[in-house]
C-alpha cells in the first residue's frame, strides 16, 4: 500500500474536526441553550457558542485556537501497512497545519521550541489496532490543553473525599473532578471515565470513551444508571458555561472499565471542553465516509474572511 | 446591553466596572500566554512590551495565525486561553507595565485581585473555544515580537480589536464571581457525594 492515496482524506478528517462539531454535539449544546431563559448570559453563551461553530465551518477555520493534542485510533485489517498509515497520518498533520486548519501547537518539551509542521517526539500520538477482518477506520481527537489540564486520576481508597473501591467510590471521584474543573477546561464538559487499568490504561481509556455518541447507552446496566444518573444532578453543581453560573454543567459521562491488579485501583477521568472535537473516517471499498457520509471528491475552499490586515 | 470600551483605558473607566458587566473592546491589545509571562519575570523592564500594553489589555491568547503572500499576518483563530497559569507573575506584570487588565478565560487567583484592587485593573472573561467569532473581532496585526524566539502560539501578538465581547469575572474593588462560584459548588458537590441514589 502506497500512503499517497491516503493523505487527502486524512487532510480532510483534520479539516473537518477543527472547523466544526459533531452532530450530537451540538444538538446537546442546542438543548443547553434552550433550558436557559432567553436573553439571560448562559443562553447569549451557549447562542455565540454555536454561531461560532457555524462561522468556523462556513470559513474552515478552527473552532478553537487551540487545535489540541492530536490522537489517531487506527483499526486496520491485514490488507493495510500500519507504517504507510503512520507516514500517511504525519504528512496530513503537516498539510493541515501549512493550511492553518491546525495550530503550530507542539513545542520540544526540553529546549522549549515550537515545532513548525506538528510533528515531533510522540506527536501526532497513534494507536494502532490490528484486526483480522478487511477494513480501514481512522478516529481522531483533537483535545485542547485547557481541558486536558483538569483531568485527573485517583487511586482509591480516598479517605478525603470517603472513596471506597466500589461505585460509589467511582461516583465521588466523579463529582469531585467536574467541580475542581470549574470553568477552566471550557465547561460544559463531557466526561470520560475508566475504572482499573494501570496509570497509562486508565487514561488511553478514559479517552476512548469519549467518542462514544452523547445519546448511546452503557451496555453495562449498572455503569448506565451511574452514566444517567449523574448526566442529570452534575448539572446541580451549577457552574454552567464557562463557570459563569447556568442550568448545564456536563453533556455527558461515559463510563469504561479494564482489568486491574489487585493492588490498584484507578479511576482516570478525561475531560473534554465543549469544542468537542472527535472525526470519523472509515473506507468502505473504494469509497470513503466521513462522519458516516460520503467524502467530497475536493473539500470546500475556506472562504476570504472579512479582515482588513496591515504587516 | 454591553457597555463598548475604547482602549486605552483610563484608572476611573476601569474602577467604574463591576462583576457581571458585558462589555465590548474596540482599540489595541497585546497577547501573551505562559512563554511571555516567564520571559518577563525574567528581565528586569522590556520597553518594547511597555509601549505596547501599557494603559490597555493583555489578552491571554496563542491564535492562529497565517502568512499572507505580502509578508503581511491574518488572524484565524484567536480565541482565550486558561488564564490561572500566569497567576504566579500577573500580579507582577500589571504593576511593573500598568495593565489596566487582562483577557482570558477560567479566572485568576487571589493574587492577582489584590492586584487588579491595588493597581486599578479588571479581569475580562472571554468565551473559551469561541476561536472563529473571536478571531473575526481582530481588525488588524499591528506586528509581533518575539516570534522566532517564542514561536507563534506564544508570541506576543499587537492586535487591533472592534466589539470584542466578554465578562468582568474580576474587578477592582476585590470581587470575583469565580470564588463564589468555587465556594457555592464545593457545597453542591459536597451534598450530591452523600445523596447518592444507588446506594440501598
Amino acid at each position: 500500500m502506497d500512503p499517497q492515496p491516503l493523505v487527502p482524506p486524512l487532510v480532510e478528517l483534520l479539516r473537518h474536526t477543527s472547523c466544526g462539531l459533531a452532530k450530537d454535539v451540538l444538538e446537546a449544546l442546542a438543548a443547553a441553550r434552550d433550558r436557559e431563559e432567553a436573553g439571560s448570559r448562559p443562553h447569549n453563551t451557549f447562542a455565540l457558542m454555536l454561531e461560532n461553530v457555524r462561522r468556523a465551518r462556513e470559513a474552515s477555520v478552527p473552532v478553537c485556537q487551540d487545535t489540541g493534542t492530536l490522537i489517531f485510533y487506527v483499526d486496520y485489517g491485514p490488507e493495510v501497512s500500519p507504517f504507510e498509515v503512520e507516514d500517511a497520518i504525519q504528512q496530513a498533520v503537516r498539510e493541515a497545519t501549512r493550511l492553518s486548519y491546525l495550530r503550530p501547537n507542539t513545542v520540544d518539551s526540553v529546549s522549549g521550541k515550537s515545532l513548525s509542521d506538528n510533528v515531533g517526539l510522540g506527536s501526532p500520538h497513534i494507536h494502532l489496532h490490528p484486526q483480522r477482518s478487511p477494513g480501514f477506520r481512522v478516529r481522531l481527537m483533537m483535545k485542547g490543553g485547557g481541558c486536558e489540564n483538569v483531568g485527573a486520576q485517583y487511586a482509591l481508597p480516598d479517605s478525603r473525599l470517603g472513596a471506597d473501591r466500589d461505585l460509589d467510590g467511582v461516583r465521588r471521584c466523579i463529582i469531585d473532578a467536574v467541580h475542581k474543573a470549574q470553568g477552566f477546561g471550557c465547561a460544559p464538559g463531557t466526561v470520560g471515565v475508566c475504572i482499573g487499568g494501570d496509570r497509562v490504561i486508565g487514561y488511553t481509556e478514559s479517552k476512548e470513551q469519549l467518542f462514544r455518541p452523547l445519546q448511546d447507552r452503557n451496555p453495562d446496566a449498572g455503569l448506565d444508571a451511574l452514566e444517567q444518573e449523574l448526566t442529570t444532578s452534575l448539572n446541580g453543581l451549577g457552574i454552567g458555561p464557562m463557570g459563569w453560573g447556568g442550568k448545564t454543567t456536563i453533556l455527558g459521562v461515559k463510563i469504561g472499565q479494564r482489568a486491574r491488579v489487585p493492588a490498584s485501583f484507578f479511576v482516570s477521568i478525561s475531560y473534554m471542553c465543549w469544542a468537542y472535537r472527535k472525526g470519523e473516517l472509515r473506507r468502505e471499498g473504494d469509497r470513503w465516509l466521513l462522519d458516516g457520509e460520503p467524502l467530497q471528491p475536493a473539500p470546500p475552499q475556506r472562504s476570504s474572511l472579512p479582515l482588513r490586515v496591515a504587516s | 446591553m454591553p457597555k463598548t470600551l475604547e482602549l486605552p483605558l483610563s484608572e476611573a473607566a476601569v474602577r467604574a466596572l463591576h462583576v457581571g458587566d458585558e462589555v465590548l473592546l474596540t482599540g489595541t491589545l497585546v497577547t501573551g500566554r505562559d512563554a511571555a509571562h516567564k520571559y518577563l519575570h525574567s528581565v528586569a523592564h522590556d520597553a518594547r512590551f511597555d509601549e505596547m500594553v501599557r494603559g490597555r489589555l493583555l489578552y491571554h491568547c496563542g491564535p492562529v495565525v497565517k502568512k499572507e503572500a505580502d509578508g503581511s499576518w491574518r488572524v484565524v483563530a484567536a480565541g482565550p486561553t486558561t488564564s490561572i497559569r500566569e497567576e504566579p507573575y500577573e500580579a507582577d506584570t500589571i504593576e511593573a507595565y500598568g495593565i489596566r487588565g487582562v483577557i482570558g478565560k477560567g479566572g485568576m487567583g487571589p493574587k492577582t485581585l489584590a492586584a487588579l484592587q491595588k493597581h486599578g485593573a479588571v479581569y475580562l472573561h472571554a468565551i473559551g473555544g469561541l476561536a472563529a467569532v473571536l478571531g473575526q473581532c481582530v481588525t488588524r496585526v499591528l506586528g509581533v515580537y518575539k516570534l522566532e524566539e517564542l514561536g507563534p502560539p506564544e508570541a506576543m501578538w499587537h492586535l487591533e480589536v472592534k466589539d470584542f465581547p466578554a465578562v468582568v469575572t474580576m474587578d477592582a474593588h476585590g470581587a470575583s464571581l469565580h470564588a463564589q462560584m468555587e465556594a457555592d459548588s464545593a457545597a453542591a458537590a459536597r451534598r450530591l457525594m452523600e445523596n447518592n441514589p444507588h446506594r440501598a
